[in-house]
């Protein structure tokens, strides 16, 4: 299968969105180099702005671009745009409507072996509270870049969560992507398996061994956290009446925390979360930290099965 | 409406029939904060009435000079200069605060004539210089001014936006302080110093100019002086009282976010000569 960084098809995207779009403007906080803007940066350097370390004047900067239309991507790892600056976000980007779209890469365990400190867990949960905003969590490098291309189109804040490590590309071309609308990636009658960013394939591993087992799962790509896709939820819960929720994000206040919400107003049903459990991550290899943190598809077939027990099969 | 001559003896006429509604209409919500509107209350007039290139019927007007009002809670001297311009009603102003108004307790977008929304302080002068930005990158010729508050600058991304608007030369930018040396609890320099205020900004690469933030003349002449300073940012500090024309609110920090009372109105607007 082939493994491809979705910060990898953002770069691609912005260069291409860069050529197509004259408004296209970029701000880094000093982290091109990480995030990949700066394939925008090596073509378009009059576009681009690398203001250096300094997240809240970053977004501040945005805002003013977008009042005069041009189109501003904001471009850093997660955890300082949507950390550091989260006060700017809150207002001067959202209360105000503004047309800035902001790119949080190296979000997730998945960082690695920088650790802790940029392994953003947490802003699924944070943006999601904030009015105005539309939340992206491409599952894998196809995605990110038709995310890229759809959020250009949308007048309005956005926040796209991209990832370091190379994903698996499970995605083809031709499907459809629409910002709010899920996508179901494989069906099934006795659980669903409502997955965000990597833990999309890792949802599909376990439903392909759970196959196995005879216990079919509905797998469902969720890559827009806000809007959610609240009819497909409630679909799932109606027609498989057990819910796993997977992402690479804290337990408290992201997809799962969404979903459960969905589910408690609309259609009750048993949910299990799979999730980073209310702790900060560390430094290691991707692969180890996915599976100290509980976060691969074994994790997810056991979460599958504690549910259907609950659900009472 | 830009650069031309002016009457100072009229701004002045002006200054205090702003005070006056600036009072009423606190009075009238029954909150807000008079001590940071009344200190720049010419600041405003100087921009609106002499240097600003706007259109008051056209807010959207796509050359005209931008303003941002950084320190959003003096939002009583911004949407009385607004409705005095003609962008609002002025009845407008006896709805400040109220539920379904336009005029939020904060400055608000929704007004016309309001780039940005502002409340949340520190935030305006990052924003103010992505238009200076935009501005250069489209090489369009229009200002920005942008009006700040001196507790307000203790917010970090100031001197992050300070920085930024160095680095990329923005001449298009003015930023006014509005230094009354008070804020909510106590004076500034009790509670975090900020001098040597005009060495601070030099260093940072802006051009520094101080003047009385009170004195017409001196403003006027300020913001002229920005027009001519090329590669650098201009940093106005105009020295202000707060809660100014109104002996029991001067430099008090208790008026910083309190309405007056009806006898408190009526003591203060006959120091104002009404």
């Amino acid at each position: 299968m082939e493994l491809k960084a979705t910060r990898e098809a953002f770069g691609e995207a912005l260069l291409e969105l860069g050529r197509k779009k004259k408004k296209v403007v970029v701000l880094s906080g000093d982290l091109e180099d990480a995030t990949r803007a700066e394939y925008f940066k090596n073509e378009f350097s009059d576009r681009f702005f690398n203001l250096g370390i300094a997240e809240q004047d970053i977004l501040g900067t945005a805002v003013g671009l977008s009042l005069d239309g041009l189109i501003p991507f904001a471009c850093s790892f997660a955890a300082f745009l949507t950390n550091r600056a989260y006060g700017i976000l809150r207002i001067s980007i959202c209360y105000n409507k503004r047309n800035v779209k902001v790119i949080g890469s190296h979000a997730g365990i998945t960082v690695g072996a920088d650790g802790a400190t940029a392994q953003c867990l947490e802003d699924f949960a944070i943006t999601r509270v904030l009015p105005n905003i539309i939340v992206l969590s491409p599952v894998d490098a196809i995605e990110a870049k038709k995310a890229t291309y759809a959020m250009a189109e949308i007048c309005g804040p956005v926040y796209m969560r991209l990832g370091r490590t190379p994903f698996p590309v499970i995605t083809k071309e031709s499907d459809p992507f629409t910002i709010g609308k899920a996508n179901l990636m494989r069906d099934g009658n006795d659980v669903s398996i409502i997955a965000t960013g990597l833990m999309v394939s890792e949802g599909l591993a376990a439903a392909e061994s759970l196959s196995k087992e005879g216990i079919s799962a509905r797998v469902i790509n969720m890559h827009t956290i806000k809007p959610l896709d609240e009819a497909c939820i409630i679909a799932a819960a109606k027609h498989t009446r057990a819910i796993v929720t997977a992402e690479e994000h804290q337990i408290n206040g992201g997809l799962g925390g969404a979903v459960a919400e969905v589910l408690a107003r609309n259609e009750p049903a048993p949910i299990e979360m799979v999730a980073v459990l209310d702790t900060f991550g560390e430094s290691g290899a991707p692969d180890e930290l996915l599976k100290k943190y509980q976060l691969t598809a074994g994790d997810i077939i056991r979460a599958v099965k504690k549910v259907l027990n609950r659900k009472g099969i | 409406m830009s650069g031309r001559t002016i009457d100072i003896d009229v701004l002045k006429e002006n200054a205090r029939h702003f005070r006056k509604e600036i009072l009423e209409m606190i009075h009238e919500a029954g909150s807000g904060h008079p001590g940071g509107s009344l200190s720049a209350v010419e600041i405003l007039i100087s921009l609106y009435y002499y240097k600003l290139n706007h259109r008051p019927d056209e807010p959207g007007w796509p050359i005209r000079d931008r303003f941002i009002m950084s320190k959003g809670h003096a939002s009583p001297v911004v949407y009385v200069t607004l409705a005095n311009c003609g962008y609002i009603p002025k009845a407008e102003l006896k709805r400040f605060r109220k539920l379904g108004s336009m005029l939020q307790g904060h400055v608000h977008a929704g007004v016309p004539g309001v780039e940005l929304s502002t409340g949340s302080l520190g935030q305006g002068l990052s924003v103010a210089g992505g238009i200076a930005l935009g501005a250069k990158l489209r090489k369009v010729n229009f200002k920005i001014y942008c009006v700040l508050g001196d507790g307000e600058i203790q917010e970090g991304q100031i001197w992050e936006a300070a920085m930024t608007a160095a680095q990329h030369k923005l001449d298009n930018i003015c930023a006014i302080l509005d230094y009354n040396k008070v804020q909510e609890n106590a004076p500034v320099a009790q509670i975090k110093n900020e001098e040597p205020l005009a060495d601070k900004w030099r260093s940072f690469g802006w051009h520094v100019i101080e003047v009385d933030g009170h004195d017409f003349k001196r403003l006027i002449s300020a913001l002229d002086e920005f027009d001519s300073v090329k590669d650098k940012p201009t940093f106005i500090i105009a020295h202000t009282i707060k809660g100014k024309g109104v002996s029991f609110m001067e430099g008090q920090p208790k008026w910083h976010g309190k309405a007056p009372n009806t006898e408190q109105l009526e003591t203060a607007l006959r120091e104002l000569g009404f």
